[in-house]
């Protein structure tokens, strides 16, 4: 079983260093970026390899970068961002990557620029990455050094600059439009598409965002071809996958496995299974705002389609394994109030719909929840859909609550009736 | 008035960036990082630095969760409130946090040593309950921990 | 056209719209918040919420929001299906989940979009159980109250605000649900456009503090539509009173002039009509009892004015076309003058024949926003004529947008699109003044020198521009090299903008800003060239070409008769030349409406309306004439037009008549046949018969209340409603329920519309024209492509005489105008005097900031504060304008500086 992404990561050793990283053949997949192959090449190659942005919403990566506008009349400048921001809670993927092996990133980011032309790149990273922040940070010097970034890298005429931004708090800037508004120095709250940021990004400028397990895909893509990036998955959608799990099993953590594996396989095995005492109840398959599934679906295939046809999303690849000593109402409860707070403020139904169904959840859980609230709650999954609301945190945030009825309603029911929490 | 040391980080910073607000959270930043926090003098300061007015200035110190314009204690617990971190227990760390400091959320102890605040997902889900005292992520963290943990905060 | 479906059916809309605009102009009533016509969208409210289906098949489609979808070809929307109704209900559910219920004490209440919207929805009851979240809410100054707690965060305060009038201290901050609309402290907001807050806020967040003080419901005002008299540009207001006294003054939307926007001395600055000063019994001086009724008056002035004496009369800038008309008529057009400096009546005579030749165009405010580049020669507008500086600051910001969207196919109304691509980019903006200016901060090119190098420059940029003209002599190269960037980037514009104006007493200034203008208008090229004037009716006396009354003083004797309309002149002259004409007049008749230093000088004071009481014409500075509208009748008898008063005194002399047969048009319509120069003057308005279906149009809303118990305290039967032989215009709630003719709209209402965003009901689209066409009637058309004559006359640079500066007046959008200052809180915001220098002079004098010094001017002392003058050029002090209580200065004129000796005292 390959694993490209973390087969250079050791957990309780300091990453490659530049020289370290050549000798197991990184930067080599630049150097034939760009001195072998076009921009649109490279597009091709990775749009053919159907790498699925990592970031959540797993949209084809190449197929994203195509919309920048390119050749003599395109913009100047433009911008390459890694979106690092990883916040989502229960998601601790990106951290291992960044913290692993943060050649690996910065060798993706430069092979993307290359395709969309970009003459700056970012890498956006949480405030709370403090050891990433400094690995970046000495592996941009390096590879500055080695002349992978600056001035016509390796002699070609491509030029790219990379800086490290490091944020100072807020869910909102992991979106990739908030993102840029904080990059700007402005208030983290996210713009309206049309105009997408390919378009017109950073500081108005056509730029592409991807997730940084999206980028260090690249690297392997531009080595081995898409074939072979296609053949390391059980699915369609192409490559390994870093997937995690949190919660009461007996080995939390993160591996890379190939996309498609099965949850079961993936809890069972990899996570070690439930701990003594605990049985599973439910389980977040993609981080905080993707629908829960139950042990009914511990045979469906964790890519991008299966788990939508089962009724949740990908999203990260990160889940949060709920037991069933905890409340599900308190476990939903605690999502929608960090939904809640982390709400730009911006649109209306966010704002003001979520810290509702917080109130409402709270309520509940303490015994004070009526027979309507079940209503009120189940009107909030309906209307803080896609589209109503500006962007995708709210309808991200109903995703929980609106399977949390689903699957486990009767939870709900009892604290209303009982006017208690059953689990205290 | 922004100090030296201030004026040349912040200096550095607009060379990378197109216009001069676009500094904004990276001058907030840097005096944070000097002072512990950001006074209202210091916003008007950096306003004044950036050709920006204080307003400007705050709307942007405000939004954010880790700028902090009100003063601080010498250290700063961020306790991790989110989900895999509940589902491990934070609440009993919080109340052992609470018993020990005498303290709750977003209060300073009266020696000005700690001062405790709530914070989304720390990224270390497998690890938890975690916390961060300062630069330094702590994570696994039982109670019985955490005096000893404590400790070394002075 | 595309033709889009809108519940099934077809309608033919504009292009390049989006849906929400586009609705509303086919008067469908779609709820918004967030978005508003000249701020444009952004997406945030979700308020505007309409469903969109792919196709005619799709039964399904899915929620959109309105502001945000471009109008297509064939698209398929529904605003009345359950879905977006049922979102659109919950929006505001949600919005009031924190909103309070104090639609009782809160000053919006009545005339709020919240309101509206709520109604509008159905949303009625409800289901949220938990506390509400409160905020502490701030000083903000005199003008405006903050009630944070009402907020529903549509973001529109801040957009308005920062976005649109470039005002720095209000913001918002932090985040989620308790973000926080206000300034970073308390404190005074800074921008003088502040007050539109009050209607751009949909809620009772920011209201009017000075309604506050006498607090009256939109419903229960009587209203007129009215034209602002605080500078030249003639913004339409509406003016609202009660129980005799104005109540607020609030903005009369038209599309060609100030649109949606006043300035803040145009709101605030109505109460000198309710002061206390006022004048409201005619007096007779040195005469027992001095307050007279009309009869006396009437006899006493019969003998004054039938004795065979030369009559003078001195117009008034302030007064109406009709009031100054018939004064002339009164007093025969060879003794009408106007009450100004001889040097003002020339400036001003200057630019009414620079603007009357019709070699170039003049353009209305709202053209001038369309402008790409722009030159403001001199003129401090964000003082003199602030709407005029915020029409440039679009300008400026429309003309970076209109670049930056050529490669993209983003529409102009996606505003935080746009201004994501503009960044910090501006349009062209030259601004030359004597000092620092706001506009500084959004200006490509900025010089701070002389009226003369600034004319001389201007002269240069003609040059440049079309090199017939000459050459400016011993150019210096900063003046030179200014000259070259600014012709180069007119040259480049296709509607370039020129603005100039009287306030720094510079002829050449005014002579150079024509042929930069007359240069440019070649072929394709359309320049616009527009002037400031002092005030709101300069433009009549200047086309009226009326000497200034200083020429008049040789004429009068013993045996002259004056006549003074409406003015004080003591703010034209200095107190030593004003008191010489005085002291001539032994007869002087002054009508006015409150009392001043010109008032206490007559032998026979007469009450006159203010704009609340009178109805009249004002030409504003483009030369449109605009009718303003009796609000209320006063409650004494003695207040009138001063019109018709010269025309009872006129039926006195010819034994005649009673002077009531005359109603303003009758007037205009005489001037017209009088001086052909107005033209056109008398289709400003409808005659006093006009009706329709027979009906008269209501001053007060169908919801007014209490009007039988008014005066009940003095008797019980309800008077019978006063008469407005005038107008068309009736003073009830009677009359014609719907839109009336434009220039006629007293006040803004439509059904489920009471805030005053039923604009919208009134235009032909969204943000366009009123329907019928904007009111006003434009007196100065374009005639000629190309000027037939160019000033050549380039003054030459005299040297400053030794030790001297050259004295010139700062103006100030608070204090600088006279009528404005009556009010208390815009009082508050004036400056105390002082005396300005630059830096350098300060230093050269071994002076400080804030200590007194006197300034000698043509024989007079003046000792006030220094306040140093970081930009102002060496060589010129300045005093501010004005102000009440200081005495008006020869402006231009040389004057020596001295330490003061009270110095030592302080
Ligand atoms: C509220 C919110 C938070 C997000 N946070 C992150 C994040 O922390 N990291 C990330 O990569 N993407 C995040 N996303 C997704 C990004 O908007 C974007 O889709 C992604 O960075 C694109 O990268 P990809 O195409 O490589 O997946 C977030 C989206 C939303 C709506
Ligand atoms: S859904 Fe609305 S309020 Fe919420 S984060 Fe997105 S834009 Fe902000
Ligand atoms: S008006 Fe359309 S979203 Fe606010």
């Amino acid at each position: 079983m390959e694993r490209p992404l973390t087969i250079n990561i050791h957990p309780g050793q300091p990453p490659l260093n530049l020289k370290e990283y050549e000798s197991v053949g990184g930067y080599a997949a630049v150097r034939k970026a760009v001195t072998n192959l076009t921009p649109q090449e490279v597009q091709q190659l990775v749009q053919e390899s159907n790498l699925k942005g990592r970031g959540g919403a797993g949209f084809n990566t190449g197929f994203k970068w195509s919309f920048v506008p390119m050749g003599p009349d395109a913009p100047t400048t433009k911008y390459l961002i890694a979106n690092a921001d990883e916040m989502e809670p229960g998601t601790f993927k990106d951290r291992l990557l960044l913290e692993g092996n943060p050649h690996q990133l910065i060798e993706g980011m430069i092979i993307a620029a290359y395709a969309i032309q970009a003459n700056i790149a970012y890498v956006f990273l949480r405030w709370a990455y403090k050891k990433a922040a400094e690995l970046i940070t000495k592996g941009i010097q390096e590879a500055y050094a080695k002349g992978y970034l600056g001035k016509n890298i390796l002699g070609s005429p491509f030029s790219l600059d990379m800086y490290l931004h490091t944020g100072v708090g807020r869910y909102m800037c992991g979106e990739e439009t908030a993102l840029l508004n904080a990059l700007e120095g402005k208030r983290a709250t996210p713009r309206a598409k049309p105009p997408f940021p390919q378009v017109s990004g950073l500081f108005g400028k056509p730029t592409i965002v991807n997730n940084v397990e999206t980028f260090c895909c690249v690297p392997h893509i531009i080595n081995n071809g898409a074939a072979w990036f296609k053949s390391l998955s059980y699915s369609e959608d192409g490559g390994t996958k870093l997937y995690g799990v949190s919660g009461k099993v007996k080995r939390p953590g993160a591996w890379e496995l190939p996309m498609g594996i099965t949850m079961r396989e993936l809890i069972e095995e990899h996570a070690g299974g439930m701990k003594n005492g605990y049985r599973l109840k439910g389980v977040l398959p993609g981080g905080a705002s993707t629908d829960f599934l139950t042990d009914k679906h511990l045979d469906i295939k964790l890519d991008f389609k299966s788990v939508s046809a089962a009724g949740s999303r990908l999203g990260t690849g990160t889940m949060i394994v709920m037991d069933d000593a905890t409340c599900p109402v308190g476990f939903v409860h605690n999502l929608q109030h960090f939904f809640a707070q982390e709400s730009c403020g911006w649109c209306t139904p966010c704002r003001e719909g979520l810290p509702w169904v917080e109130k409402i959840l709270w309520s509940i859980e303490n015994g004070n929840g009526r027979e309507e609230d079940m209503e009120l709650l189940q009107m909030h999954t309906r209307l803080l859909g896609p589209g109503n609301t500006f962007c995708a945190l709210a309808p991200g945030a109903m995703e929980p609550l609106q399977s949390a009825i689903k699957y486990f309603g009767d939870d709900f029911l009892t604290h209303i009736k009982e006017k208690k929490c059953p689990y205290q | 008035m922004l100090q030296e040391s201030e004026i040349l980080a912040i200096e550095h910073e607009l060379t990378l960036v197109p216009h001069k607000s676009a500094a904004v959270i990276e001058a907030l930043k840097i005096v944070q990082q000097h002072r512990g926090w950001v006074s209202d003098e210091a916003v008007a300061a950096i306003a004044t630095h950036l050709d920006m007015s204080p307003a400007a200035v705050d709307s942007i110190a405000t939004f954010y969760n880790l700028i902090f314009r009100k003063p601080v204690g010498r250290h700063v617990i961020l306790l991790c409130d989110s989900i895999s971190c509940y589902v491990m227990g934070y609440k009993t760390l919080y109340a052992a946090l609470q018993k020990q400091l005498n303290i709750r959320f977003g209060e300073t102890t009266p020696d000005q040593r700690f001062t405790l605040l709530p914070n989304a997902c720390l990224g270390c889900c497998d690890h938890a309950p975690a916390l961060m005292i300062d630069a330094n992520l702590h994570t696994d963290v039982t109670v019985e921990q955490l005096e000893t943990l404590l400790e070394k905060y002075v | 056209m595309p033709t889009i479906y809108i519940d099934n059916k077809p309608y033919e809309v504009k292009a390049g719209k989006n849906l929400l605009e586009t609705c509303l102009t086919l008067g469908l009533d779609l709820p918004y918040f967030c978005w508003h016509p000249a701020l444009g969208s952004v997406g945030a409210c979700r308020q505007c919420a309409i469903t969109l289906f792919k196709d005619k098949e799709d039964t399904q489609g899915r929620i959109v929001m309105s502001c945000m979808e471009p109008v297509k070809e064939g698209a398929c929307i529904s605003v009345s299906n359950a879905t977006a109704k049922a979102f659109r209900g919950q929006v505001i559910e949600w919005l009031m989940t924190n909103h309070p219920h104090d639609c009782p004490v809160c000053d919006e209440g009545g005339c709020c979009h919240l309101q509206d919207m709520t109604v509008m929805t159905g949303h009625n009851y409800r289901r949220y159980q938990y506390k509400k979240r409160t905020y502490l809410n701030q000083y903000l100054g005199p003008l405006l109250n903050h009630e944070m707690n009402r907020c529903i965060q549509c973001y529109r305060c801040v957009r308005f605000y920062k976005d649109y009038a470039g005002g720095e201290d209000l913001n918002v901050f932090a985040a989620h649900h308790h973000v926080y609309f206000g300034r970073e402290k308390d404190g005074i907001l800074q921008s003088p456009f502040s007050g539109n807050l009050v209607e751009v806020c949909p809620t009772g967040v920011f209201t009017d503090k000075t309604l506050k003080q006498h607090y009256t419901r939109k419903w229960d005002l009587t209203a007129a539509p009215s034209v602002c008299q605080h500078c030249s540009l003639g913004c339409n207001t509406t003016a609202g009173e009660r129980y005799g006294k104005i109540r607020s003054i609030t903005n009369r939307y038209n599309g060609a002039v100030n649109g949606y926007f006043l300035c803040d001395r145009g709101r605030f600055g109505y109460e000198f009509v309710n002061d206390e000063n006022r004048i409201t019994q005619p007096l007779i001086r040195n005469r027992v009892p001095e307050a007279v009724d009309e009869q006396s008056l009437m006899d006493h002035l019969k003998l004054l004015l039938t004795q065979s004496r030369t009559l003078i009369g001195i117009g008034s800038s302030r007064a109406s076309v009709e009031s100054n008309f018939a004064l002339r008529q009164l007093v025969g057009s060879e003794n009408f003058y106007q009450g100004v400096s001889l040097d003002e009546a020339a400036l001003g005579k200057l630019i009414a024949s620079i603007l009357q030749s019709g070699a170039v165009h003049t353009p209305s405010l709202k053209e001038m926003e369309q402008a790409d580049a722009v030159l403001v020669l001199g003129e401090d507008i964000w003082n003199t004529a602030p709407i005029m500086a915020l029409s440039v600051r679009q300008a400026v910001m429309n003309s970076a947008a209109a670049n930056a969207l050529q490669q993209t196919s983003i529409a102009g109304w996606h505003d935080a699109a746009v201004r994501e691509l503009v960044q910090d980019n501006k349009g062209f903006l030259a601004n030359a003044g004597l000092t620092a200016s706001p506009l500084d901060d959004i200006s490509t090119c900025t010089l701070h020198a002389t009226p003369h190098d600034i004319a001389v420059m201007g002269f240069a940029i003609a040059h440049a521009i079309h090199p017939g003209l000459p050459e400016v002599p011993q150019l210096n190269n900063e003046l030179a090299a200014k000259a070259a960037q600014i012709a180069k980037a007119l040259q480049q514009a296709k509607r370039p903008l020129i603005i100039s104006g009287p306030s720094c007493y510079n002829e050449a200034m005014i002579k150079a800003a024509f042929d930069i203008a007359g240069a440019l208008n070649t072929g394709e090229r359309k320049a616009m060239l527009s002037y400031v004037l002092p005030a709101c009716n300069s433009m009549t006396l200047a086309m009226m070409q009326a000497p200034s009354f200083e020429k008049s003083i040789d004429r009068i004797n013993d045996n002259t008769v004056v006549i003074i309309l409406e003015q004080d002149l003591y703010r034209s002259i200095p107190p030593a030349k004003a008191n010489a004409f005085f002291n001539r007049c032994k007869n002087l008749i002054v009508l006015d409406s409150l009392h001043n230093g010109t008032t206490e000088k007559a032998q026979v004071l007469i009450p006159a309306a203010t704009m609340a009481e009178a109805d009249g014409t004002l030409i504003n500075n483009e030369g449109r004439a605009q009718r303003y509208y009796q609000v209320f009748v006063p409650t004494t008898g003695m207040v009138k037009e001063s019109w018709k008063w010269f025309w009872q005194m006129r039926s006195l002399q010819t034994s005649s008549g009673n002077g009531l047969e005359l109603h303003p048009n009758d007037w205009l319509t005489k001037l017209e046949k009088t001086l052909p120069q107005f033209n056109g003057i008398s289709r400003v308005s409808y005659p006093p018969e006009f009706r329709i279906h027979g009906q008269a149009i209501p001053r007060e809303p169908h919801r007014y209340s209490g009007r039988t118990a008014m005066l009940a305290n003095l008797a019980v039967s309800e008077p019978k409603p006063l008469q407005d032989n005038d107008s068309p215009l009736s003073f009830t709630m009677e009359g014609y329920p719907n839109r009336p003719p434009a220039s006629l709209i007293p006040f803004f209402w439509a059904p489920g519309w009471n805030s005053i965003q039923s604009v919208n009901k009134y235009q032909q689209e969204t943000g366009g024209a009123l329907s019928g066409g904007d009111p006003g009637i434009r007196l100065l058309e374009q005639k000629t492509g190309t000027p037939t004559a160019y000033f050549t006359d380039i003054p030459e640079a005299l040297p400053a005489p030794r030790n001297k500066w050259l004295l010139l007046p700062a103006y100030h959008i608070f204090g600088s105008d006279e009528l404005s200052a009556y009010s208390a809180a815009i009082r508050e915001l004036c400056p105390e005097p002082y005396i300005g220098l630059s830096t350098q002079d300060t230093a050269e004098l071994g002076i400080t900031d804030g200590k007194n010094i006197t300034l000698v001017a043509e024989g007079e002392e003046y000792t006030y504060p220094l306040k140093i003058q970081e930009h102002l050029c060496n060589g010129i002090v300045l005093l501010p304008a004005g102000l009440p209580g200081m005495p008006a200065l020869t402006w231009g004129s040389w004057a020596t500086i001295a330490p003061s000796l009270k110095n030592n005292a302080v």
